[in-house]
């Protein structure tokens, strides 16, 4: 392949994994910015979020639903379904422990272990496919000096499909839309105020204990949301969490924890250079680029591109 | 000397107690006292069943081929045991799930030997996990049967222990598989497979057997099978490619076959496959419709062909095969056709090698082990659906058919079945030259 229409074709493929990965990242960043707890169950609400977009699209083609009416009932209720859950989780367990970071990092680990067990106990250990609300092939056109002049053609392999273009159009409406939300809305200001001084937050009449746990679920809600969004392209499987958790910890670190723009920054990095050092390279170096980014960060800038340093 | 021993009690020796001592004494009384009740037991023991021990794929990533090699299992050790069992002894199965992990298989292989008294070990089929469990079953004296078709059995790698009697290796499937792709589909070969053992009995015997048949590898690539997400390694596929030659396996075959049909479009090359790729999926998932025309190695057709003789349909409604190959009780529940008839023959294997030995208690395992050894020509039948099969017992592999089979309007039509005879090589072993 050329390596004009080879550098898209990463880029496309780089543009999807950073699609999730932003949902994903924002998702860990805003319990983190908020609540000042690193949830280690984020990659297994991700995976739920999969898992459900399955169970909901079986039920509702049970009724007889078609593929975009299931897609659309599942993008609704699994984020719903696993944000009530990890809210539960968060009044049953997260709460009782006061929200002291090394043990809410023992309470996360072995929530991880509960929602990935019980999810291999009910759904089983398959892999399972939800079918896509469209996914027309669109082949992409080169344009190239040839012997008349610019010429415009389709070359070998470059194309990608109506469903991943989709992923990436929805994430960008997404993460505008919590931008949106948290700099303009009610709540998102009551979020931020929770965040820069939770005990003068409670001095003001500001529920705490409630803003943490809604933001807790807000925050699975968007895993579960880029679960929703990556099972037509990827399936639902119990394990899917693994990774996934990895990278959403890589892109939060290279961003800094509890800063939006720096987590959809990183998160392109991330699933550009992933995509384009896959492709032209191996994938395995693609992750061990991105764990080398993550030590130097660490080293050079520890509180990440865009964190602000703890006063 | 019990008595001193016991008083220097900072030495690093083994301390005998007088306490110890007097245990030991007892419990040699006691068992002197039962001494008839073992005689009695000896004799009954030829009522007691015959334990076979399954180390089933029931999580991670063989977690499809698990299930299907579980319900082949029982559906033979039903029939085996609907004829009498063995040496007139019923037969039990003993599943243990060793989460497609080779430090878990290990394991279980511990526990099949020391813990659940089984007689062997059986069932085995990830190669990575194989490779990471036959030295235990050497140490263990264990005789384990797998069903893996990796290369590793014949190649000498393993140990006397281990034995593959049920399905054929990758070596032998190409060295059939190659002849066809360079005189039917296209000289120039690009391969896909995955990165791990398994794999590597593709990409180091695949080379050798297409330029031996006039055709050459112009691409070879390797993909994780925990990979879940394809489209970025098909770049690296040459553009004079004329055939594909993939083989991929893990949760995420689905997605990469798909992607595969997404990346090509309308201009795909030739396209064989082994059936790996798409094991317990549906041929007729969205997104699939590419495949048609495309080839594929079955180890045993998914599809009940037209011409099937009888006891091959026997042994599909044992296992509850629907014609498509999917579960007679869920239509999408698709099997692992390809593979899992190896559990039904191996089992057939150990009751034929038991019953040539005269297999009595786990003391005659060394026997079990010398009787398959013996063993050379398996006429298809009832007891062997795949195929007539020779037995290796040099190399402690089995040879049988291979099925090349074409996609046709969703399903798999056997095209061409080469007999045992064109997929024999060479020994690479003597395994029988081996101590116990």
């Amino acid at each position: 392949m050329e390596f004009g229409p080879y550098l898209m074709l990463a880029m496309l493929e780089g543009a999807v994994l950073a699609a999730v990965l932003a949902l994903m990242a924002s998702g860990l960043s805003l319990v983190f910015g908020v609540m000042r707890v690193v949830n280690v169950a984020h990659g297994e609400f991700y995976m739920l979020g999969a898992v459900m977009a399955w169970v909901v699209t079986q039920f509702m083609m049970g009724l007889g639903g078609g593929p975009a009416v299931n897609f659309i009932a599942a993008a609704v209720l699994a984020p719903l379904i696993v944000g009530s859950i990890a809210a539960a989780a968060d009044v049953v367990i997260l709460k009782r422990l006061n929200y002291d970071p090394e043990r809410v990092i023992v309470a996360t680990i072995g929530l991880l272990y509960i929602i990935q067990q019980a999810a291999l106990m009910g759904y089983g250990p398959d892999a399972k496919p939800v079918v896509a609300p469209f996914n027309e092939r669109i082949a992409l056109p080169w344009v190239a000096w040839g012997e008349n002049g610019l010429e415009m053609y389709y070359p070998w392999g470059l194309s990608t499909t109506s469903y991943k273009l989709f992923v990436i159009v929805a994430a960008v409406v997404i993460l505008a839309g919590l931008r949106l939300f948290m700099t303009r809305s009610r709540a998102g200001l009551i979020m931020r105020a929770t965040q820069l001084d939770g005990e003068m937050a409670t001095a003001f009449g500001i529920p705490v204990e409630r803003v943490y746990a809604i933001v807790f679920g807000a925050g699975a809600a968007l895993a579960a949301l880029a679960g929703v969004l990556i099972v037509p392209i990827q399936q639902a499987h119990y394990l899917m969490g693994g990774d996934a958790l990895l990278l959403s910890f890589i892109v939060v670190i290279i961003g800094g924890l509890g800063s939006l723009a720096g987590t959809v920054v990183a998160a392109v990095l991330i699933g550009m250079s992933d995509g384009i050092i896959s492709v032209f390279f191996t994938p395995t170096l693609a992750k061990i680029i991105a764990t080398l980014a993550v030590a130097l960060v660490l080293v050079f800038r520890p509180q990440g591109l865009f964190g602000v340093k703890n006063r | 000397m019990t008595e001193t021993t016991s008083k220097t009690k900072t030495s690093g020796l083994i301390q005998p107690t007088r306490r110890g001592a007097l245990k030991t004494l007892a419990m040699g009384a006691g068992a002197a006292a039962t001494m008839p009740l073992w005689a009695r037991y000896t004799s009954a023991q030829s009522a007691e069943p015959i334990r076979i021990g399954f180390g089933k794929h029931a999580t991670g990533i063989g977690a499809a081929y698990g299930r299907w090699y579980e319900r082949t299992s029982v559906a033979a050790i039903e029939k085996i045991n609907g004829e009498g069992g063995i040496n007139g002894r019923p037969v039990e199965l003993v599943t243990e799930d060793d989460g497609t992990d080779p430090r878990r298989a290990a394991e279980v292989l511990e526990k099949f030997a020391n813990q659940s008294s089984c007689d062997v070990a059986f069932g085995t089929l990830f190669s990575h996990v194989v490779v990471g469990a036959a030295p235990r079953a050497g140490e263990l004296k264990l005789p384990y049967f797998v069903c893996s078709e990796g290369h590793h059995v014949a190649s000498g790698m393993l140990n006397r222990w281990t034995m593959q009697p049920g399905i054929t290796d990758v070596k032998s499937q190409i060295s059939a598989m190659a002849p066809f792709i360079t005189d039917v589909l296209g000289k120039k070969v690009t391969m896909i497979y995955p990165d791990y053992a398994f794999g590597y009995d593709h990409r180091d015997n695949l080379a050798p057997a297409i330029e031996a048949a006039g055709g050459e590898i112009v691409g070879s690539i390797a993909i994780p099978p925990t990979e879940t997400s394809f489209t970025k390694y098909f770049p690296q596929i040459p553009r004079d490619t004329e055939v594909i030659y993939h083989v991929m396996i893990g949760p995420a075959v689905l997605t990469f076959v798909k992607e595969m049909g997404e990346f090509f479009g309308p201009s795909r090359p030739e396209i064989f496959g082994f059936i790996d790729s798409l094991e317990a999926t549906d041929l007729t998932s969205p997104g699939l419709e590419f495949l048609d025309g495309t080839y594929f190695w079955e180890g045993m057709p998914r599809y009940l062909q037209d011409d099937a003789p009888d006891y091959v349909t026997a042994y599909r409604d044992a296992v509850g095969l629907d014609a498509n190959g999917a579960s007679v009780s869920d239509p999408s529940d698709v099997s692992t056709s390809a593979h899992m008839f190896s559990c039904w023959e191996t089992l057939h294997v150990i009751k034929a090698g038991m019953e040539a030995a005269g297999y009595q208690s786990t003391e005659d395992r060394q026997a079990l082990i010398e009787a398959v050894e013996a063993m050379t020509l398996m006429e298809a039948g009832p007891a062997h659906p795949g195929g007539t099969k020779m037995f290796n017992g040099k190399t402690h592999q089995v040879f049988g058919p291979q099925y090349i089979s074409k996609v046709e309007g969703g399903k798999l039509v056997v095209q061409k079945t080469v007999d045992y005879e064109e997929t024999m090589y060479p020994d690479e072993v003597d395994y029988t030259s081996m101590s116990f």
